[in-house]
């Protein structure tokens, strides 16, 4: 199929930017997303132009790293990851909106790769377990309901690509971080610092720049790994507990 | 910072701040939509007018009514600290979001029907609150005593068919802000449960559109009897 793209082209963070229009010939349905803009940056490279930079690592759609808001959705029309997307979404003649992530926590370093450190800093600021829990004990020493053990690792899931930052009109960030906190506080080893956690966590969200919740869903909607919207309110939980809980005065 | 300061100049302490003083309006609202339905009895505004003096005198009530006032005030002051806020988080917008296909149209715009509800609210305080506390009313005598004839003030405004329009339009979008507002309340709130969440959806998609309709029904229903 013969396809128009409308990439986003910027060369640095403080450059203005702007859409550059590309035309691209005999694309195989076959392909995903991601190889198709292989194929244009190699005819670009070619050319001696400047490829088209975007962000990807695994390409299973277990890792994080690829982004891209297509066709006005993160991740595309599918309900998957960029690199999961294949081009048989899209129809000959296509005109193939590419946009970076959109988020003032989220700068663009160049073109369609934005830098998404704000999210490794909310997991610094708690999203761990820091006690010592020994060696590895007996399976049944620690029972857990498999109810709760599939809902955490239903919030474990959560492979930090931002899509739900990217889908929200205020651009925040709770999904994300409520999925890690939940995920922590389900379980036995995660619940000693589940209070100190919230709280730091949800600091350093705030600290970023993200925007509130307006519970419009669109995070869950958008996200490649379904992940559930009860777990931005058992976040709000854990945070209005631990404020009136918690040591910190 | 006191943890009670830190707390509620963080995003969540303030979207708790909206969720409280939302859920105090929506029983508000309940107390109001009951109280005025004594305009649709048919005894020439008697029960109308005693409830209303009841309703500015009565030093319970003034208490709520203090409340109402706080709660109106902040729940629009933290609206726009967090919009503000938000309005930073993106500061370039797509030039293509397709948003309809992932939440609702008054989900993504509650600040602008809160907006035009507060303005609602401002007139509605201007036409028969202020009127009640300050403005020369007629007055009238029951077997009770003297009375303020408020039931003659909303006879009159009511008689204007753009004031009619205004009001049946505002209490619309009142119910596209409750439509979205009342479930999301309880979810900030952190109340999601398997067991009762599809209730409050269900209570509160009812709520919207019962009370806004029978607000509405008020003044239709007395421009209706003043064409007699």
């Amino acid at each position: 199929m013969n396809l128009t793209l409308k990439v986003w082209r910027q060369k640095n963070s403080s450059d203005k930017g702007g859409f550059v229009n590309y035309s691209i010939a005999d694309i195989s349905e076959d392909m995903s997303f991601l190889e198709m803009l292989d194929v244009l940056n190699e005819e670009l490279s070619e050319k001696g132009e400047d490829p088209v930079h975007f962000d990807h690592d695994c390409r299973e759609g277990i890792c994080g790293m690829c982004s891209l808001h297509i066709n006005g959705k993160p991740h595309g029309p599918q309900q998957t990851t960029t690199c999961q997307l294949h081009m048989r979404s899209f129809k000959d003649g296509d005109t193939i909106t590419i946009e970076p992530w959109r988020a003032a926590a989220f700068p663009v370093v160049k073109d369609l790769v934005v830098d998404r450190g704000s999210f490794d800093r909310i997991i610094q600021a708690g999203g761990y377990v820091s006690v010592n829990t020994g060696g590895v004990p007996d399976a049944n020493e620690i029972p857990i309901p498999k109810k709760i053990a599939d809902e955490a690792f239903d919030a474990a899931t959560c492979i930090g690509c931002g899509a739900c930052v990217a889908a929200c009109k205020n651009a925040s960030a709770m999904l994300f971080t409520s999925a890690k906190i939940s995920q922590l506080a389900m379980l036995p080893q995660g619940k000693v610092e589940r209070k100190e956690r919230a709280e730091k966590m949800i600091a350093q969200m705030d600290e970023e720049g993200f925007g509130a919740c307006t519970n419009t869903g669109a995070c869950s909607i958008e996200c490649p790994k379904g992940i559930s919207l009860t777990n931005i309110a058992r976040m709000n939980r854990e945070y209005f507990s631990a404020i009136v809980s918690s040591e910190n005065v | 910072m006191s943890w009670v300061t830190k707390t509620f100049s963080s995003t969540l302490g303030r979207k708790l701040l909206m969720a409280l003083t939302g859920l105090f309006l929506i029983l508000f609202l309940i107390g109001h939509v009951s109280g005025n339905m004594l305009l649709f009895k048919d005894d020439g505004g008697q029960a109308f007018n005693e409830y209303a003096k009841f309703m500015t005198t009565n030093p319970a009530v003034k208490i709520l009514s203090y409340l109402t006032y706080i709660s109106i005030i902040g729940h629009v002051i933290v609206s726009i600290i967090l919009s503000s806020k938000n309005k930073k988080a993106r500061p370039v917008n797509y030039a293509d979001s397709k948003a309809a296909t992932n939440s609702t149209w008054n989900s993504r715009n509650m600040g602008v029907l809160g907006t035009i509800v507060f303005i609602f609210i401002v007139v509605h305080l201007q036409n028969f609150w202020a009127q009640m506390h300050w403005g020369a009313i007629p007055m009238v005598t029951y077997e009770s005593g003297e009375f303020k004839d408020l039931y003659a003030v909303v006879n009159l405004a009511f008689s204007n068919i753009g004031l009619v329009a205004l009001y049946v339009v505002s209490m619309i979008l009142l119910g596209f802000h409750l439509y979205h507002g009342f479930a999301s309340a309880f979810q900030t709130l952190g109340l999601n449960h398997k067991k009762y969440t599809p209730a409050i959806k269900f209570i509160g998609s009812a709520f919207s559109i019962i009370v806004p309709a029978m607000f509405a029904s008020m003044p239709i229903f007395i421009y209706l009897s003043t064409l007699k």
